[in-house]
């Protein structure tokens, strides 16, 4: 059954990981949609309405179905849409990359993000230790593969799109130096490659905005010290 | 097909290690259970989840799954019978969305036994909130997943057994079977099911356990 295109709407925040996941995955299958800048700090009525347990974006609407959640709506988009898979065929290889892309969610990203925005030093000391040891685990989980998925890329690889963009502009705001050639040298170049992959370069949003709004609010975080 | 070589790692008294037991139980799925000490990890556990370090790990023909809710999707996927979710990708995608809404309130009910004053207040409040939400899903309906038993059913499983004995030993209220009347109702239709009620672990244990965690949760300085 082909899915109807004028009625795929993905609402959204510029600058968020989460729906720059289920914009690649948009993109690599060729989906047009409609785009819905969300203002967080004034939720929109069609917000509340489409995700009112969590009231945040992500939030993908299919036919006027909504469904939110970045990795659920990922799944959903390779089920809707079948070219270009996102997740392997086998069983047993789906449920490690769902177990991988989990682990980002889990033991990176909030661990990553509390590394630089934590203003107790001790907390963000052991924030950086944790974001230290996930990474570890990932570097080994990549091993001499070009992507998480293979010679192309997977859910994983959408998932760690975190890693790839964000956590290098939240190192550089603040003077951080964890994720680095050095010590994660598979995952590094990894990232290179990910990044600047045709179908994430034109789903990525524009560096320099991001990485303003990020450094506001570590100066805000800073100076209410 | 399949049954032979299925090994689950679980704890006795453990919620998410029993959504993989009814899963296999439903589906007519033979295995071996081996019962792992969490207070004392064996080295099989540290061998096979050495990311986690933690139960359930489900093992197939020597490859081991970790994460609950994944190894459902694992299971449903190899072993067709009894399917455990919808055919449709929206109603699969509902699923697998509340099903992380299941995850988070577990942990925040169990948070909010564990500790005490505003904080289980703010944590009790959350889950209130969330279990209103989850009382229109389950509106109008024998079980999450229609008239059986599927994926939502077994995520929200702790809901009827493990709640219960968590608002106890925390001296709280989740469910309220006034405002939750649907949920009451499909706590009974749960509780009742031949499956179910035949694989529940004693509730004077969970007692216990509960006790001793939380008293573990108080005495541990937390940054």
């Amino acid at each position: 059954m082909a899915a109807s295109q004028e009625e795929v709407t993905l609402l959204g925040v510029t600058g968020s990981a989460f729906v720059c996941r289920v914009q690649i995955a948009l993109k690599l299958k060729g989906v047009e949609y409609k785009y819905v800048e969300e203002n967080l700090g004034n939720k929109s009525d069609l917000l509340l309405k489409y995700n009112p347990v969590y009231k945040k974006v992500p939030v993908f609407v299919h036919n006027e179905k909504p469904i939110p959640e970045s990795l659920v709506i990922v799944e959903y988009i390779d089920e809707t849409w079948k070219h270009n898979p996102i997740l392997p065929s086998d069983p047993y290889q789906r449920a490690l990359a769902r177990f991988w892309s989990k682990f980002i969610d889990d033991r990176v990203v909030g661990a990553a993000w509390k590394a630089v925005y934590t203003v107790d030093e001790e907390e963000r000391e052991k924030n950086v230790e944790e974001s230290f040891e996930a990474l570890q685990f990932l570097e080994n989980e990549l091993k001499d593969k070009k992507f998480f998925g293979g010679e192309e890329f997977g859910l994983v690889d959408i998932a760690a799109v975190y890693i790839a963009f964000w956590i290098p502009i939240f190192q550089e705001i603040g003077g951080l130096e964890l994720f680095t050639s050095e010590n994660f040298p598979k995952l590094y170049k990894w990232s290179q490659e990910f990044v600047n992959h045709p179908v994430v370069k034109e789903s990525l949003p524009p560096r320099d905005p991001v990485f303003a709004f990020l450094k506001r609010r570590y100066e805000s975080l800073s100076a209410s010290k | 097909m399949g049954s032979q070589n299925v090994k689950l790692l679980s704890f006795l008294l453990s919620p998410i290690g029993h959504r993989v037991e009814w899963a296999l139980k439903l589906k007519g799925v033979d295995y071996e259970y081996i019962e792992e000490d969490i207070f004392n990890k064996s080295n099989l556990l540290l061998k096979l989840n050495p990311v986690h370090k933690k139960v359930p790990v489900l093992v197939h023909n020597q490859k081991p799954i970790a994460e609950s809710l994944i190894i459902l999707e694992y299971i449903d996927q190899t072993w067709k019978q009894y399917p455990l979710l919808s055919q449709h990708p929206y109603q699969r995608a509902l699923a697998r969305f509340w099903g992380t809404v299941a995850d988070k309130i577990a942990k925040t009910s169990w948070v909010a036994m564990c500790c005490s004053g505003d904080e289980q207040e703010n944590n009790v409040k959350e889950a209130r909130e969330v279990m209103d939400k989850i009382e229109e899903e389950i509106k109008g309906k024998k079980f999450f997943g229609g008239d059986n038993i599927g994926y939502l059913d077994l995520a929200f499983g702790w809901i009827p057994y493990w709640l219960p004995v968590w608002e106890e030993v925390g001296s709280m209220q989740i469910v309220d079977p006034l405002r939750h009347s649907a949920i009451s109702a499909w706590i009974t239709n749960f509780l009742t099911h031949p499956v179910i009620k035949d694989s529940l672990p004693p509730r004077d244990k969970m007692l216990v356990y509960s006790h001793r965690r939380k008293a573990e949760f108080s005495s541990t300085p937390r940054g």
